[in-house]
């Protein structure tokens, strides 16, 4: 399992505050994974020390999601979960953005890889990433109005819902 | 679809090929958006969403046992390991123990569908490459899997044998023996395959110095899985953050560093030699009897005898199946190795017996990413080859 021990976790939250005080809002802990909560304005900032901080590595990029906590505000959190190769550890990057602001800065600086996971999520979540080089749709058409995995979308969607049609039972051979 | 690529189309030298998405080559249904200079690819742009069902909002609307059996039809070729890497997610956030004897069952089939996975991968990509008695073969060792898959869960490719806390089932009478009768037979059968391909003439001019990617590349675009370890990066979840008590058996992790299709080929053969001798380890520990679901009343359905015994097994059973369980509120994050790389499931719980909120992170998706760097500048004909490397199921690509 992907556990850090917490005195890894402290060195690495230690080791971010050092480098600015700002940078680690909150610190969670929950079955033994940490989650960073790093305030939306510096988060590319944070990432970028987190890539390069010899002492934090963190390399890989593994995931990008998102979580629409509707209808509380700030109802989204944004997460990256992050992978240091070579000292074996994971860490979760959260911030937190509201849902008449739901902007925030691209990784794909920092990790090239975020590209297609930020399209999904602006796909599915709606949310926007500046500095990103080709915001498209990607699961949905181009067309597709909304972004379904918010939590005010209803599962059966908008449209092509047969409300009205009720299909005719068939006789059973006699 | 108004998927384009940039330049001007008809302009001084290139055309714009559409291929895909109903392309057999293109392993389901993708399409490429492929500019070319005569034969040369000078820019690629996947397309995708085709197969997607909304995996995860229905989940949303399930409760957490649910939505298992939606995980079986995500990546089709490894429907155990979603099963897996989704159990776990939620064992991890109920803080669930499973009993060893299950751990063990689940690394044994968990593994027999990694081969069988590789079988697929082998026999497509080969025949994609005009090696058509491979795929034959291919597909002979894969029914015998296929046959295990049938007799433990009933269910061929669909099987939802894993559950929140264990095993659906015990194992059946006579699993031992079709086991054996596998692995006595299929090291042979690699053998075979390797004897038809690896030395091949026609097989390593297409494979050899075509697709390659560098370490850095790899690691920047998050590429994972056998695509990685071709490139000399040994990363694999099975020995990085060990799960279901992988820690326990002794195999290696292939590597490679020709970082070519080839190399990639012949890194997942290896691995199904090495998922041969973790098969065999495990059916060493796996005992005839003990526990294969763990004790927790209200969330892991209790043992059928003690329902018709005990009034408060009925009641949990009951409530189970009607209402669900609920999770303490909390995010949980688990990564499993797929065939395809690292599988991930994200679950979050508001306190509720349906998630919050479920997310694969799914190999095929974020290792498809990588396809453009794969094949520009290369010849269409190598497109082909880049594609079936990759190893891309298109139920996981778009979920």
């Amino acid at each position: 399992m992907s556990e850090n021990t917490s005195e890894n976790t402290n060195v690495v939250v230690e080791h971010l505050r050092a480098w600015n005080a700002k940078a680690v809002a909150e610190v969670v802990e929950f079955r033994g994974e940490t989650t960073i909560i790093v305030p939306r304005e510096i988060l590319r900032e944070t990432a970028t020390r987190c890539l390069q901080d010899p002492e934090l590595q963190y390399n890989l990029l593994t995931d990008a999601t998102c979580v629409d906590r509707f209808p509380m505000e700030p109802r989204f959190e944004l997460i990256y979960h992050l992978v240091s190769i070579p000292r074996r550890a994971r860490l979760r990057l959260k911030t937190k953005l509201s849902g008449s602001d739901p902007v925030s800065d691209s990784l794909i600086p920092v990790w090239p890889g975020a590209n297609w996971l930020e399209r999904e999520i602006f796909d599915l979540m709606g949310i926007r990433f500046t500095g990103h080089t080709d915001l498209r749709r990607i699961l949905l058409p181009d067309d597709w109005e909304g972004h379904p995995l918010r939590r005010d979308f209803p599962t059966q969607g908008f449209r092509d819902v047969p409300s009205t049609y009720i299909p005719a039972f068939r006789k059973p051979h006699s | 679809m108004s998927t384009t690529v940039d330049t001007p189309i008809g302009a001084a030298k290139t055309m714009v090929l559409n291929m895909g998405p109903q392309h057999p080559s293109t392993h389901g249904v993708l399409r490429i958006a492929l500019e070319l200079d005569g034969e040369t690819v000078v820019k690629a742009v996947p397309d995708l969403g085709y197969l997607h069902t909304g995996i995860e909002k229905s989940c949303e609307d399930k409760t957490y046992s649910q939505a298992i059996t939606l995980t079986d039809r995500m990546d089709y070729l490894n429907p155990l390991g979603n099963n897996l890497v989704y159990c776990l997610a939620v064992e991890k956030l109920l803080g669930l123990e499973i009993p060893k004897r299950a751990q063990y069952v689940r690394v044994m089939l968990v593994e027999l569908q990694r081969i069988s996975s590789h079988l697929v991968w082998l026999g497509t990509h080969a025949i994609d490459l005009g090696a058509m008695s491979v795929f034959l073969y291919c597909f002979r060792e894969r029914e015998e899997i296929l046959k295990i898959f049938e007799l433990f869960a009933g269910q061929r490719m669909m099987t939802s044998y894993i559950r929140i806390g264990g095993l659906a089932l015990d194992p059946p009478a006579g699993w031992r023996a079709a086991v054996a009768k596998f692995l006595k037979m299929m090291p042979s059968r690699v053998d075979d395959y390797e004897t038809l391909l690896t030395k091949n003439r026609i097989w390593m001019g297409r494979t050899q110095g075509i697709g390659y990617i560098t370490t850095e590349d790899a690691i920047a675009l998050s590429m994972t899985g056998p695509t990685i370890r071709a490139s000399g990066l040994a990363y694999d979840n099975r020995k990085m953050f060990p799960y279901s008590s992988y820690e326990e058996f002794d195999f290696d992790i292939p590597t490679r560093t020709d970082s070519d299709c080839f190399g990639r080929y012949m890194l997942r053969v290896a691995e199904m030699r090495e998922s041969l001798k973790i098969v065999r380890q495990a059916m060493d520990k796996i005992a005839d009897t003990g526990a294969i679901r763990t004790e927790a009343p209200g969330v892991v359905p209790p043992a059928r005898e003690k329902m018709k015994t005990e009034m408060e097994a009925l009641i949990y059973h009951f409530k189970i199946f009607t209402e669900g369980f609920a999770p303490p509120p909390g995010e949980a994050f688990v990564a499993v190795e797929s065939p395809r790389g690292e599988l991930g499931c994200f679950v979050a719980s508001d306190g509720s017996a349906k998630p919050l909120r479920v997310h694969f992170r799914s190999p095929s998706f974020i290792n498809l990413q990588a396809l453009p760097k794969l094949i520009e500048g290369q010849i269409l004909s190598d497109v082909v080859a880049c594609i079936g490397t990759i190893d891309i199921v298109l139920g996981d690509v778009d979920r």
